[in-house]
């Protein structure tokens, strides 16, 4: 807990600094709340129970969801003000990796809608 | 005298502030800088993922008449490859923890147990590709499985890297200790291979999950 704990060598301000304890609990909560997440997303893409056309959207929330455990229990982002610039870059990854994804597939659904061939030329092409 | 009455602003130096954590100490020191731009390295290596997605997201119907996503993906192998990596991301946190506390014996133990989930992890998406290719769906069959392949492959390329960096720091760890650039080089490890798994997520989700559904 103290920042005097003698077994210690070599921790970074920036770095969590517990015991031995809190340190790998912080990796084992991590573990179970990922492998939760990856077993619902498995169980909500094969079970048919769920309203599919709402499939695909649980699967990204879940998604987004288990990286957010990743960052916060695995690479230790933290709202600290020692990780204000990590936090920063963080958010213009986001953004940038959202801008690239959402703008193509955005732009190219409406490419292929409006200067493709005509609807059933490209049903043909697409979903043999 | 108050904190705020002299604080002059140079760039993101604030003198006399309280704690921004904008380094109004001067430079932080480099067990803070180094893992800072590592970061920034990873997180341009999700941009240049984050392009392969959308061109995979484009291109996921343009099959060309071959092979479609149900009739070659298994989701069972996929769910072991996805434990590999995740347990194998936890125990690189484990091996950073001993590590830390500069214990020989375990931090080797658990580096090497990441290595070798990481290789489960590698030869599973092998013999995937392997018995892919095989079957007459290799990435020159359809724009689709270029996507595929490109999007995949490129995160297994990364996985490789990652155990050569592995085994790197287990011998570096061996033959010099826990020094302090070591220890930083380890603290940058831990964050690729996290940042490896935070890929994969997206990829099982998108690719192998939603790409399968009925």
């Amino acid at each position: 807990m103290s920042e005097t704990d003698p077994e210690l060598i070599n921790v970074a301000p920036g770095q969590p600094h517990d015991s031995m304890l809190t340190e790998t609990l912080s990796y084992v909560i991590g573990l179970g709340l990922a492998l939760v997440l990856t077993g619902v997303s498995f169980w909500v893409a094969s079970t048919s129970v769920l309203w599919g056309p709402g499939v695909a959207t649980g699967l990204v929330v879940l998604a987004i969801a288990q990286m957010g455990v990743h960052l916060v229990f695995f690479l230790h982002i933290t709202s600290g003000p020692d990780n204000t610039n990590n936090v920063l870059a963080l958010a213009f990854g986001v953004l940038i990796v959202f801008l690239v994804m959402v703008g193509t597939i955005w732009i190219m659904a409406h490419m292929n809608a409006n200067m493709g061939p005509s609807p059933e030329l490209m049903n043909l092409q697409m979903q043999r | 005298m108050t904190a705020a009455t002299e604080a002059p602003a140079v760039g993101l130096t604030h003198q006399g502030s309280e704690d921004t954590g904008l380094g109004q100490r001067g430079p932080e020191s480099k067990s803070i800088v180094v893992p800072y731009g590592f970061w920034l390295f990873v997180l341009s290596d999700m941009v240049l993922f984050s392009a392969l997605f959308a061109s995979y997201a484009t291109l996921s119907h343009a099959t060309d008449g071959g092979p479609v996503t149900n009739q070659l993906f298994h989701r069972d192998l996929v769910a072991i490859e996805t434990m590999a990596l995740l347990v194998s991301s936890f125990v690189c946190g484990l091996a950073m923890i001993t590590a830390k506390r500069a214990n020989m014996m375990w931090t080797q133990a658990w580096l090497l147990a990441t290595a070798l989930l990481g290789l489960v992890f590698l030869s599973i998406e092998l013999y995937e590709f392997a018995s892919m290719i095989g079957e007459g769906a290799g990435p020159q069959r359809s724009a689709f499985l270029s996507a595929f392949f490109t999007l995949v492959g490129c995160h297994g390329a990364h996985v490789t890297c990652g155990l050569l960096w592995i085994g790197t720091m287990m011998a570096q760890i061996w033959a010099k200790g826990f020094q302090p650039h070591i220890m930083r080089r380890l603290l940058c490890l831990s964050v690729f291979w996290h940042a490896l798994d935070i890929i994969w997520v997206a990829i099982f989700t998108i690719v192998y999950l939603i790409g399968t559904l009925p």
